[in-house]
């Protein structure tokens, strides 16, 4: 029952809505099957699938709100989440900030679902750690990976007509793999929606290359150098400034997007021009359902153009209040570059440093959304267009909202999923001068 | 942790809290609510029987039911709450020598045997890529036993209005005192577990946890600078008796900050929140340089946590965290040279389940092991991992240090950090001693920032209040400060650690680990202690 047909779904969410008794009713029903392989030490560590079906019900009276779910879908198991919902509701505390149920929504499908992804086995998901494990066998090499994949669907009805539908499938791949002598370590990640474009064999050739090339690193004194940050290193850091993108907290004065005196920083120049961020569910490359978790309508969204601040996410409460137009919110960043990849970006680099990963980024200050982190998994120099040798990994003390005003060149946008972050991403490789190194670590 | 399974709560912005999307919405009066434990035998008795006849050398069984309220409010607005609850059935097999794991939500007979076949295929499958066969350390079955977290008030007795209106009434207090804003949260839960084995234990543990977080943000319109203060309390493993402040867990620290042991003021924690992070606006930014740093227990539990406690657990030193939380610096040459210096003399750091009111303790592990104490370091050097029964026999043990662990019935479960803690120094000692002989230092006090690279070198941290110590005493108050360290050198810098009457607990109730992700609870202990010539940084920016 996990993954349901658009009827089926239909006719149960038809049902919750009939039966309720409340001043308005929303329901969502998801179902998914995830599946994985975990592998460490070259052996098989876990694996399992996990099948779930839920249906959440949230009613209200007048702005009292109640929320219930459940994982049966017969009409009596139908009748008792509506009814607890909306004892909940008439037992809650009054929400002043409540915002009555969206009205009826236009979603145009995306394509967010592949068969092949849906279809992907036990078998599978072996041989994916046996095309990781086997090679770094033969090769004095180390290799411990997840993979991950997961078909689903959601849907979403409320009293006021409103019904939308979508099946959607993610792959996830990442395997570090580090030397036997445990000197060197290299990584490879890998997000998508159509495992068909997915092959284990070729991927792992990337982090065996870095496990290998990283061995015998030398140190150089940390300070503000040059460098290439692949997608993967600079992703998380962009998915974290766009959490001060939101309209309250730059409005109530603690967002890097307040301004000085009251208000907020909507239209102002803040990046390097060529900074070009936008969402869009429809995206070929990373399209995402095309609502947001209240069943708002995701919209093509300009976010920041050529370096201007073009939008701020309204909650629909804060919307109203500030007499705005409350839309979906992003599922997806998509940042523009160029057509150079990484490897273009390392010849036409005279000194500098790359970056393969970037790890335990946390915040220190949201004043400037100062973001504290460590390279990792592959952390070379690079000199006359060649990356020269391996070199310590580095802490970096760096605020996103800085480094997008240091831009030298922008490569080719690549599809990358942060595990701490709620967005799908196309993020170019970014050279950026003067990014801030402020230790060095002996991690390998 | 990962993000994306994780709902949003209070906005999305910066900072914005992040909760586990955990189990069904329930009424609260279903969480007072309990299984009989004799259902519960009979529904495990199912499992070992279908595991023993499919061809398991061993099976256990874990039937959990998981409780979990949470309250949150923002200045006069209750924002949500929310009531949830999770059950099932998860049975772990070994067959062929292998691990196997199912789980299902389904608790009747039927559904249990098939998940007893799945785990068992699983095991028999994976068996074809096994190296060695899965060696366990051996234990004896305890019987029919029980355990409970010694509370004084069940916190979901108490109804919610009284939660709220304590809630309400503390923002209302931080405003006044000129809080431009204000968050405050209550996070309950209760994991009623089950847990049976084929070594013949049949454990019911009813486990509770307490935590009131609060997060003040002072703003000056003028400068468009603003700051926030954390609420300086500890989750515990406690009941609602935590939010009862006693005036004899009230600690006023030297420089004026109070800080809070076994009850806690969340009123007037909050209401301190206020005016200290209006002082943050105005205070002098840090010189960054070489400080002798005394870091109050409020702060030092993270740093415990994050260099000591996830450095020595034996899975990442082997390498099975290696692709996601890595892996550690304390590789086994290291504990089997018997004289690695971890930290100077005054450090000895024990792991302890057995410590009433903490967030890690239990009477048995998740692997129906009784808890115990055992030393990591002692006297500086490196003694001892964290190990389960699968790892034991790896570093000569014959028995599993009872630090097993899983989130969730649902969850496989595997080795989670025991509260790891310093151990109080031996002679008299107090905070205002230990300042008083610092000529140019920063005492810092709560938690802030935390960051530490794969293998547990090189580590940040930040806090929440800072005060510069000149010539013995406490001068001023001081912003955009953070540490940049390497543990060993962290730890040999060690020079004074105060006695067991300053010592208390901070913890973390949502620690990450593993693929898929799971969480933990734990706290850490410490007296507060001193650490000399520390790397510190100024971390103020100019965006322009």
């Amino acid at each position: 029952m996990s993954i349901m047909t658009e009827q089926e779904a239909k006719t149960i969410l038809d049902k919750v809505c009939k039966m309720s008794k409340a001043d308005e009713c929303t329901a969502q029903l998801t179902g998914s099957v995830d599946g994985n392989v975990r592998y460490a030490l070259n052996s098989v560590s876990t694996s399992g699938i996990v099948n779930n079906t839920d249906l959440a019900v949230q009613v209200a009276f007048g702005k009292r709100v109640g929320t219930a779910t459940i994982n049966e879908f017969d009409d009596t198991s139908l009748e008792k989440v509506v009814r607890r919902a909306e004892e909940l509701a008439k037992l809650a505390p009054e929400n002043p900030e409540f915002v009555p149920a969206i009205e009826k929504q236009a979603y145009k499908p995306s394509d967010t679902y592949a068969d092949k992804t849906a279809a992907i086995s036990p078998d599978y998901r072996a041989g994916v750690a046996a095309d990781c494990i086997e090679p770094c066998r033969k090769d004095k090499l180390v290799a411990a990976g997840f993979f991950t994949d997961s078909a689903r669907f959601t849907a979403i009805a409320n009293t006021k007509g409103n019904f939308g539908y979508q099946k959607s499938t993610n792959v996830d791949f990442t395997c570090t793999v580090r030397t036997d002598d445990a000197r060197g370590s290299g990584w490879v990640a890998r997000n998508l929606g159509d495992v068909s474009k997915f092959n284990a064999k070729n991927e792992i050739k990337t982090a065996m290359q870095k496990a290998k090339g990283s061995v015998d690193a030398k140190a150089l004194e940390p300070g503000k150098y040059t460098v290439i940050l692949e997608p993967a290193a600079s992703a998380h850091l962009v998915s974290d400034m766009m959490f001060g993108f939101d309209a309250r907290q730059a409005d109530e004065g603690r967002s890097f997007l307040s301004r000085k005196g009251g208000g907020n920083k909507l239209g102002e120049k803040l990046f390097d021009e060529r900074v070009n961020i936008y969402a869009d569910p429809w995206d070929a490359d990373s399209a995402v359902v095309p609502w947001d978790d209240d069943g708002l309508a995701r919209e093509k969204t300009p976010i920041v153009t050529k370096g201007v601040v073009e939008y701020l996410q309204y909650s629909r409460y804060w919307a109203q209040k500030q007499g705005k137009k409350a839309i979906g919110q992003p599922g997806n960043i998509i940042m523009t570059g160029g057509d150079k990849s990484t490897q273009d970006m390392i010849k036409g680099t005279k000194k500098g440093v790359l970056v393969t990963r970037t790890w335990y980024i946390r915040l220190v200050d949201p004043q400037t959304v100062l973001l504290t982190g460590l390279t990792r998994d592959g952390t070379f120099y690079i000199e006359n267009g060649e990356i020269k040798y391996p070199i310590k990994n580095f802490r970096f003390n760096e605020s996103p909202a800085i480094m997008l005003n240091n831009i030298e060149e922008l490569g080719k946008p690549v599809r990358v999923a942060d595990d701490e972050s709620p967005f799908i991403m196309m993020i170019p490789p970014m050279k950026l001068r003067d990014f801030t190194f402020t230790s060095l670590s002996d991690a390998v | 942790m990962d993000r994306r399974d994780f709902i949003k709560m209070g906005g999305i912005g910066l900072g914005a809290l992040i909760l586990p999307a955990y189990g069904r919405h329930v009424a609260a009066e279903v969480l007072l609510t309990k299984m009989d434990a004799a259902t519960k035998k009979k529904l495990a008795d199912v499992a070992l029987a279908a595991a023993k006849s499919g061809g398991a050398t061993y099976c256990d069984v874990r039937i959990g039911r998981y409780l979990r309220q949470f309250v949150i409010t923002r200045e006069d607005k209750v924002q949500n709450v929310v009531n949830t609850e999770s059950s099932g059935v998860g049975v772990r097999v070994i067959a062929n020598g292998t691990w196997g794991f199912a789980a299902t939500s389904d608790m009747d007979p039927d559904s249990v045997a098939r998940a007893v076949k799945q785990a068992l295929s699983i095991a028999k499958a994976n068996s074809r890529m096994q190296a060695s066969p899965v060696q366990l350390a051996p234990t004896k079955g305890v019987g029919e036993v029980s355990w409970s977290t010694p509370i004084v008030k069940n916190a979901m007795e108490v109804p919610i209005k009284e939660k709220v209106d304590l809630l309400l009434d503390v923002n209302a207090a931080a405003m006044s005192a000129g809080a431009s804003f204000i968050r405050s949260i209550l996070f309950l839960v209760n994991e009623q577990k089950y847990f049976a084995s084929s070594d013949g234990s049949y454990i019911d543990q009813d486990i509770h946890r307490i935590w009131a977080p609060t997060q003040v943000t002072a703003v000056d319109k003028a400068t468009g600078k603003f700051r926030t203060r954390d609420g300086l309390s500890a989750p515990r493993g406690m009941g609602y008796e935590y939010l009862d402040a006693k005036p004899e867990h009230r600690i006023a620290l030297p420089g004026g900050a109070v800080v809070y042991s076994d009850s806690y003021n969340m009123k007037e924690d909050a209401i301190a929140a206020a005016k200290q992070a209006r002082e943050k606006l105005t205070a002098t930014s840090v010189k960054p340089g070489k400080y002798d740093l005394v870091l109050d227990p409020s702060h030092l539990w993270l740093t415990i946590h994050e260099s000591v406690g996830h450095a020595t657990e034996l899975d990442r030193v082997l390498g099975y965290e290696a692709n996601y939380a890595g892996t550690s610096f304390v590789t086994l040459d290291k504990w089997k040279s018997k004289d690695f210096k971890y930290g100077s003399d005054k450090v000895t750091i024990f792991a302890d389940k057995t410590q009433p009111g903490t967030l890690g303790a239990v009477g048995y592990d998740d692997e129906g092991i009784k808890t115990q104490r055992w030393d990591l370091i002692k006297d500086g050097i490196l003694v001892n991992y964290q190990v389960i029964r699968d790892q034991a026999h790896i570093i000569g043990l014959d028995h599993s240090q009872g630090c097993c662990y899983a989130d969730s019935w649902s969850s496989v479960q595997f080795q989670r950090m025991a509260n790891v803690s310093l151990s109080p120094g031996k002679e008299k000692l107090a905070p205002e001693d230990v300042i008083k002989n610092v000529e140019n230092g920063i005492y810092i006090v709560g938690d802030g920032s935390f960051s530490i690279d794969q293998q547990r070198y090189n580590a940040q941290f930040g806090g929440q209040l800072f005060y510069e110590i000149k010539n013995g005493k406490v001068t001023q108050m001081l912003e955009d400060v953070a540490y940049q360290m390497r543990t060993p050198e962290f730890w040999n810098s060690c020079v004074a650690v105060c006695d067991d009457k300053d010592y208390r607990f901070g913890g973390s109730f949502f620690d990450g680990k593993g693929q898929p992700g799971q969480i933990s609870a734990v706290s850490h202990g410490s007296s507060t202690a001193r650490f000399n010539g520390a790397n510190v940084i100024n971390t103020a920016r100019s965006l322009g």
